[in-house]
């Protein structure tokens, strides 16, 4: 048997033979679910990222927020 | 800045932070303990140790399941919400992360399938070395998160370029091997290990009880109760480095933590507080009942019981006979930092090369209180005081009760007194939640004790926030509060599920 199949075959068998795993994974795959496909995607963008394109244009930003503040 | 929205999001990032910290210990933790058992098994070759590993390590599975990937919450918050300390920062913390999750992908995924899947399909050695491994490896995935918060703590190794606003890292090897991280890596993760402990002398102390699985409970008791007391000696020993350190380098975060407002030789020791609920015309707040152990702050401070530790009024107001200089000072050093950044980047803009170059000098001579210059009252320097005096009393009067616990609990064990030490038992099993609070406590000390930096000297927490609407945040938080306030519901009941079950029906993941 090659190697990647018994590689294959380790990864199938043990998933296969998973009893609460299975409970498991599909609780880190709803998890991971709503981690990126609604929280980073609709309440996280990066916030210097969606308002500026080019590193210097977010470097002078935060110059301007360290420089004008304080609080 | 919005005070609310500051609020908002230190509570929100603290929320995820508690909530992720509740997966961690226990992962570090029962990893090594899972390791003990198995090196047994594959030594001795005792089926029954078999039957105990299989079983710790379905616990272990499900709790690492349910807390992976939680801390990715923390990254998103970085970039949304605390977009300018995320730029300011640079690669130190981009560096640190980015080989923690190199790390643990191939270290931890790789070898936590062959600890799941390769039982009699790998060698036993492979085996547990896999088990080993794992445990070796989700250690040090923690360090690279830990050097990271340390460099906050005690920010070194990195120059501030005043063209980009971003910290560079000069010498990585002093980021990563700065005492404080040292100090910070041990310290937190024997904490995990003692909880972990705590946790498998707790579940078997529940078997005892209901007198179930006796051989897998008393086998537990013994090695969890031996590896808890050696990890509670190195995190005494590495709490004692943690005082000199926060002596040294945060003596504002150390005084808060004992409310110790005048400084003095022989400082003593808070043994027992309860603090006025108000504070004073100098804003401080006075013992309303105090049991002191006379010198030992000074012995814990500097090993040293005639040394003197200063007090929140000399730190605040300063003390020139001490050499400590005051906040008031600080500022003004601090507002000169902000103003000659101000000056270089217009400078440069203009193309005035000269002022630029003069105001590059004045801002280096001036960065290390460049935090400063962003306050407006000495006393925004104070960190909140109840929040770090308590949380550091409950961690150290648990932390004295864990090896109490496991000592007893060794004795009982060992001496076979087990109906005479039934409350011990009972003790056990409540002192699972009371690892956890105690765990979480030490986060607290560190976090409030630091305010109001989120760098320490270079950056306040609310110079770190992004401009975002406080009901965005307010929004983002409730969201957390309930995905992992579920999660946490799930993992409490598949895991009260397997112990239930126990070794017999839930030995296989």
């Amino acid at each position: 048997m090659s190697l990647i199949r018994k590689i294959y075959r380790f990864y199938y068998d043990g998933f296969h033979q998973m009893t609460v795993g299975k409970t498991l994974w599909l609780i880190i795959f709803i998890k991971l679910f709503i981690m990126f496909a609604v929280f980073r995607l609709f309440f996280f963008p990066d916030f210097l990222n969606s308002k500026f394109r080019s590193e210097k244009e977010k470097g002078d930003y935060v110059i301007e927020q360290l420089t004008t503040k304080p609080h | 800045m919005d005070a609310s929205l500051v609020d908002w999001s230190r509570a929100q990032f603290a929320l995820t932070a508690i909530y992720h910290w509740l997966f961690v210990p226990l992962t570090l933790g029962l990893s090594f303990i899972i390791a003990f058992m198995e090196t047994l098994y594959v030594r001795t070759g005792n089926e029954e140790w078999k039957r105990i590993t299989k079983f710790w390590m379905t616990l272990f599975g499900v709790n690492f399941a349910i807390g992976v990937a939680t801390g990715i919450i923390l990254e998103f918050e970085f970039g949304t919400n605390w977009s300018n300390y995320s730029w300011f920062v640079g690669d130190i913390f981009g560096a640190p992360l980015a080989v923690e999750g190199i790390m643990a992908f191939f270290l931890e995924s790789t070898f936590i399938a062959v600890m799941f899947f390769g039982w009699n399909k790998v060698s036993q050695k492979f085996h547990l070395a896999s088990t080993w491994l794992v445990a070796v490896g989700a250690s040090l995935s923690a360090l690279w998160i830990l050097v990271a918060n340390a460099w906050m703590q005690y920010p070194v190794g990195m120059r501030f370029n005043p063209e980009t606003a971003r910290n560079e890292m000069v010498n990585f090897w002093v980021v990563l091997f700065s005492p404080v991280a040292i100090n910070k890596f041990l310290h937190t993760v024997t904490s995990g290990y003692v909880l972990a402990s705590v946790f498998v002398v707790g579940v078997s102390a529940w078997f005892l009880l209901r007198n179930r699985h006796q051989l897998l409970a008393k086998r537990s008791i013994i090695i969890a109760s031996v590896f808890g007391l050696i990890m509670s000696f190195f995190l005494i020993l590495t709490g004692d480095g943690s005082a000199r350190l926060l002596a040294r380098h945060q003596p504002v975060k150390f005084a808060a933590m004992e409310n110790l407002y005048e400084g003095t030789t022989h400082a003593p020791l808070a043994a027992v507080g309860i603090l006025s609920g108000t504070r004073n015309e100098h804003r401080q707040r006075e013992f309303l009942l105090k049991i002191e152990i006379p010198s030992l702050l000074s012995l814990m401070a500097f090993h040293d019981a005639k040394a003197y530790v200063p007090g929140i009024k000399d730190l605040i107001h300063g003390n020139p006979e001490r050499s400590i200089i005051s906040v008031e000072e600080k500022m003004a050093k601090g507002r000169l930092a902000v103003t000659a950044l101000k000056n270089f980047k217009e400078a440069k803009e203009e193309g005035n090369l000269s002022r630029a170059d003069s105001a590059r000098v004045i801002f280096e001579e001036n960065f290390a209180y460049f935090g400063y210059g962003h306050l407006t009252d000495v006393h925004q320097a104070i960190p909140p005081i109840s929040p770090t005096f308590y949380s550091f009393r409950i961690m150290v009067v648990l932390g004295m009760w864990f090896v109490l616990l496991f000592l007893l609990s060794l004795y009982f064990v060992l001496r076979r007194k087990q109906p005479k030490w039934r409350w011990l038992l009972y003790a056990a099993v409540l002192s699972i939640p009371l690892a956890y609070l105690a765990s979480e406590m030490g986060w607290l000390v560190a976090e409030f004790g630091r305010q109001p930096w989120v760098i320490q000297d270079l950056m306040p927490t609310s110079v770190a926030v992004s401009s975002l609407t406080a009901g965005s945040v307010k929004l983002t938080f409730s969201l957390f509060a309930i995905t992992f306030t579920l999660l946490l519901i799930a993992d409490i009941k598949i895991m009260t599920r397997q112990i239930k079950l126990g070794p017999k029906d839930g030995g296989t993941l």
